[in-house]
């Protein structure tokens, strides 16, 4: 069940800057995401988007600024402390393991859960395999909450481009994260695989009362989903608060639409 | 085993099964991934339990709960608790839109509804400011439905535990759940089942436990169904199919019942779970031989040829090797030989290695197809049956199945064709009548208590068999009085691999004649091989060699038509191949690709009149929609081409 929406802040990125080379990517921007929460990130392509998402979970390390995760202040983060901080992501370009099934690429996300040794792992008996049936049934139940039952033998790099974006979402729910980070999960997508991915979304957020934090091209589906859109325009933030007020902000009407100089 | 004699009615026949196959496994449904089990004793305490449960929710003997959903066990089991209360449950078409299901609801006076998830919920919830009688909506999965009012939705697995609670302290409860099945009796209402409203506004049809159970009894044992038998039950739940094949047959058999993980996964769970007994329509299995042919042209070359080479065996020695007809000694090393290596892993990949009865029903199945099912040793048998019948009507026997009959009268059936040529029946499982409505029931029976079925057919004389020809009321006559069936004369046409759309035109004419579709793809393998060279559609269909082809399936099919004097009459005399094809874009087609006569004939009105008033020629030209929209017009002048009447010259006329 969703929490009650409360205030608490989850994740702080406080003036945070980044740059490659000349292009200044992330220019001080700060914004906050709240527990419980649907939080989208907007903005036309090179606004920092993706940049972002990377530096959040670790990728990327900002030349200045601070991240705050669970009360946790720090100035950069390494992917795999983002991991076990439970961040969980999906990538814009679907990066799975193509040759594994749907079943084993969602087993791959319970990883750090794993408490047995790779020794135990490897003789596959006692502990171990009782441990494994733990995991799978948590797998299987997000097997049955995704659809996917009749792909999950399938090796994912067979299956259609859609229902790939669904694996990695179970992937990244097979960590049982705490802030759900999503890269432009609809990206290519036709109108009905749209309103599929529209629906887990909302259903994960409801059911799990998971934070999700989405970046997404669609105006019209951030518009539907969120609870809060913050706006980027070349690496500055432009706009932050509801859908209704970001709609009708002149900043971001003239970034979308460009403005006459 | 079989139900009858004192078990007659369903919460009896699960009280027998609990005691005497209390071990075997009544229902089976994957979930997470895993087949989970229930036993016949497991199944009787909860069905017990859930009556409880229902009881106290206010459900009373005569009340109609009814059920919404895919085929899972808690929504068989609402059936069982309910009939246990004597009450009557009415399964609903899951895909039912909301309008029509607020139509059966109400009608059928539903007071509580168990609905499968929260798709359906919604549904049910989102007309029930239509349905005053409806108190509770119960539901099988909780997904989702955690914020809904608890005073008009519970999980069915909450009533289940409460009534165990309750039946465990409460010994006055425990009592009025044993009168109620002392209290039933073989003349209560078992099930009312909606036929699906394709003609007409759907009619409730009431049906009763006596009337199941002697049904389910005798075709049983005519199938020779045991408790060891296992059926996957993929069907909807409100079609009489499944609720005669699966749950009455399972009942009284006390067989296991396989519920699939989700519509999706039917395929592999039926390999997984080898059902001993199947059903599908024609369309099923043609959908199954075309997903096999696709994936056989990807095997390596080895594969295929062995394919090819034991396929042409099996269709030239299968049939007689497996109903022990005489077969040469070479043929019979050969069929042994490809059972090994191609049909037996053929049937398991299909998930049919163990299957030793299958049905199919519904329309007619193509020649080929069924020959092709047989001769891989897949015991496949057709039936005639309707919702008024409790399904069977007339089924074939096994070692006397033909592709184009539905056998003789099933085990004590009454069945005539009456003068009109009309088939009806008396059955020990017809129905009581439709619901709330004593006119149609009326119209729908003889003065002397037969069911009308609305079909016309005839006993075929060499078999003995039924033959079912078309709906009655689209039976015609020609002028010289012969019967003209078009849809019977159109599917013989459409079993040709060249022939995709054909429409037949004879009442009230001097003869009959058919306008016919070329199949693009089978007719441009032709052509490829035959060297036939042209440019378009258009050109094909007219190409004088195409016309030579096709005139020789419809010389064919009138050759077939000689063997049956009533049709014998009713040959097609002249044809022509239509420059276009029939589309359901220009309002010539239903969706669900059947032809439309009415318009056809409006459309094509010039080639109609050319096809009587016998001239070769005619110049037709005809709006067309483009997918994108758009339309246009094609112009064409299309050939006519005449036919002999074969071997009917002293038949005709008289055959009617």
């Amino acid at each position: 069940m969703r929490p009650p929406d409360t205030n608490e802040i989850l994740l702080q990125v406080e003036g945070v800057a980044l740059s490659f080379g000349g292009v200044r990517a992330l220019k001080d921007v700060s914004l906050n995401v709240r527990k419980g929460e649907i939080r989208a990130i907007i903005g036309p392509n090179g606004a920092g988007k993706t940049s972002m998402l990377n530096v959040v979970n670790g990728f990327y390390h900002p030349d200045r600024g601070t991240i705050t995760f669970k009360g946790r202040t720090r100035d950069r983060m390494q992917p795999f402390e983002a991991a076990r901080g439970g961040i969980a992501r999906t990538f814009q370009n679907v990066a799975l393991f193509k040759g594994m099934s749907a079943l084993d690429n969602i087993m791959a996300g319970r990883t750090l859960k794993v408490r047995r040794g790779l020794l135990w792992q490897v003789l596959r008996c006692g502990p171990a395999l009782k441990e494994e049936l733990e995991h799978r049934h948590r797998v299987e139940e997000i097997i049955d909450f995704l659809e996917i039952e009749a792909i999950r033998k399938v090796p994912v790099g067979r299956l259609p481009y859609g229902l790939q974006k669904r694996v990695e979402l179970g992937r990244a729910l097979a960590m049982e994260p705490d802030l759900l980070l999503l890269d432009e999960p609809m990206a290519g997508m036709n109108l009905e695989e749209k309103e599929d991915m529209s629906r887990f979304i909302v259903d994960v957020n409801n059911q799990y009362g998971t934070t999700i934090a989405l970046i997404e091209h669609d105006m019209a589906v951030v518009m539907d989903l969120s609870d809060r859109v913050a706006v980027l325009d070349h690496g500055v933030k432009i706009a932050d608060g509801t859908p209704d007020e970001v709609k009708n902000s002149q900043a971001v009407i003239e970034a979308y639409l460009g403005v006459a100089h | 085993m079989s139900g009858g004699g004192s078990f007659d009615t369903f919460p009896k026949l699960l009280l027998r099964n609990a005691a005497q196959f209390g071990t075997h496994p009544a229902f089976r449904h994957k979930d997470l991934g895993i087949w989970q089990s229930w036993t016949w004793a497991q199944v009787a305490e909860i069905v017990r339990a859930y009556a409880a449960g229902l009881h106290r929710l206010g459900l009373q003997p005569g009340d109609t709960i009814a059920v919404v959903g895919a085929n899972r066990p808690k929504l068989y089991w609402t059936m069982m608790a309910a009939q246990m209360l004597r009450a009557i449950p009415v399964p609903v078409y899951a895909e039912a839109v909301a309008d029509e299901l607020a139509f059966v609801l109400a009608h059928a006076e539903a007071k509580l509804v168990a609905a499968q998830d929260q798709e359906q919920v919604d549904k049910v919830l989102s007309v029930s400011d239509r349905l005053p009688q409806l108190d509770k909506v119960v539901y099988d999965e909780p997904r989702g439905l955690d914020g809904y009012d608890r005073s008009r939705s519970i999980a069915i697995g909450n009533i289940i535990e409460e009534g165990r609670a309750a039946l465990a302290t409460d010994i006055a409860l425990r009592k009025a759940i044993d009168d109620f099945v002392q209290a039933g009796n073989g003349s209560d209402v078992a099930v009312i089942l909606y036929t699906s409203g394709t003609t007409g506004a759907s009619k409730g049809v009431t049906l009763s436990s006596r009337g199941c159970i002697d049904a389910a009894t005798d075709t049983t044992r005519f199938d020779g169904l045991t408790h060891e038998d296992v059926v996957l039950a993929y069907l909807p739940l409100a079609w009489v199919g499944d609720h005669y094949l699966n749950y009455v047959q399972g009942l009284v058999a006390g067989f296991c019942t396989a519920c699939p993980e989700s519509s999706d996964t039917i395929e592999q769970d039926r390999r997984e779970i080898g059902p001993t007994f199947y059903f599908a329509p024609p369309r099923g299995f043609e959908a199954m031989l075309t997903r096999l042919m696709i994936r056989m042209e990807d095997a390596s070359p080895v594969k295929r040829r062995m394919f090819n080479y034991f396929l042409d065996v099996a269709r030239l020695h299968g049939e007689q090797v497996l109903t022990g007809r005489p077969a040469p000694l070479s043929g019979r090393l050969l069929y042994a030989l490809g059972r090994l290596l191609v049909y037996e892993p053929l049937k398991n990949v299909l998930g049919l290695s163990r299957v030793r009865v299958a049905y199919t029903a519904g329309e007619a199945i193509g020649p080929d197809l069924f020959a092709f099912f047989r001769s891989i040793g897949l015991n496949l048998k057709q039936l005639y049956g309707q919702t008024e019948a409790f399904l069977y009507v007339t089924c074939q026997p096994d070692g006397a199945i033909y592709s184009d009959t539905v056998g003789p009268a099933a085990p004590n059936v009454d069945v005539r064709v009456a003068e009109t040529g009309e088939v009806q029946f008396r059955s020990p499982g017809m129905f009581v009548g439709y619901f709330k409505d004593q006119a149609k029931t009326a119209e729908a029976m003889t003065p002397d208590g037969y069911v009308k079925t609305g079909d016309a057919g005839f006993f075929d004389e060499k078999t003995g068999h039924l033959k079912i020809i078309d709906r009655a009321k689209d039976v015609g006559r020609l002028n010289g009085g012969t019967m003209f069936a078009p849809k019977y004369l159109e599917n013989k046409l459409k079993f040709f691999p060249n022939i995709k759309e054909a429409i037949t035109f004879g009442d009230s004419r001097e003869f009959v004649c058919a306008m016919l579709n070329i199949d693009p793809i089978a007719v441009a393998n032709w052509a490829e091989r035959n060297n036939v060279a042209y440019g378009s559609y258009q050109e094909l269909a007219g190409h004088p060699l195409v016309y030579d082809t096709v005139a020789k399936d419809v010389a064919a099919v009138n050759r077939s038509l000689v063997e049956e004097k009533v049709l014998a009459g009713a040959q097609i005399r002249r044809f022509l191949i239509l420059h276009k094809e029939l589309d359901a874009d220009d309002g010539e087609l239903t969706r669900t690709q059947k032809v439309r006569r009415r318009i056809i004939a409006e459309r094509y009105a010039p080639l109609l009149t050319a096809l009587y008033d016998g001239s070769y020629e005619a110049d037709i030209s005809t709006e067309v929609a483009f997918e994108d929209g758009r339309k246009g017009t094609i112009a064409a002048r299309v050939k006519i081409r005449d036919m002999q009447a074969t071997g009917a010259a002293e038949s005709l006329g008289k055959a009617a």
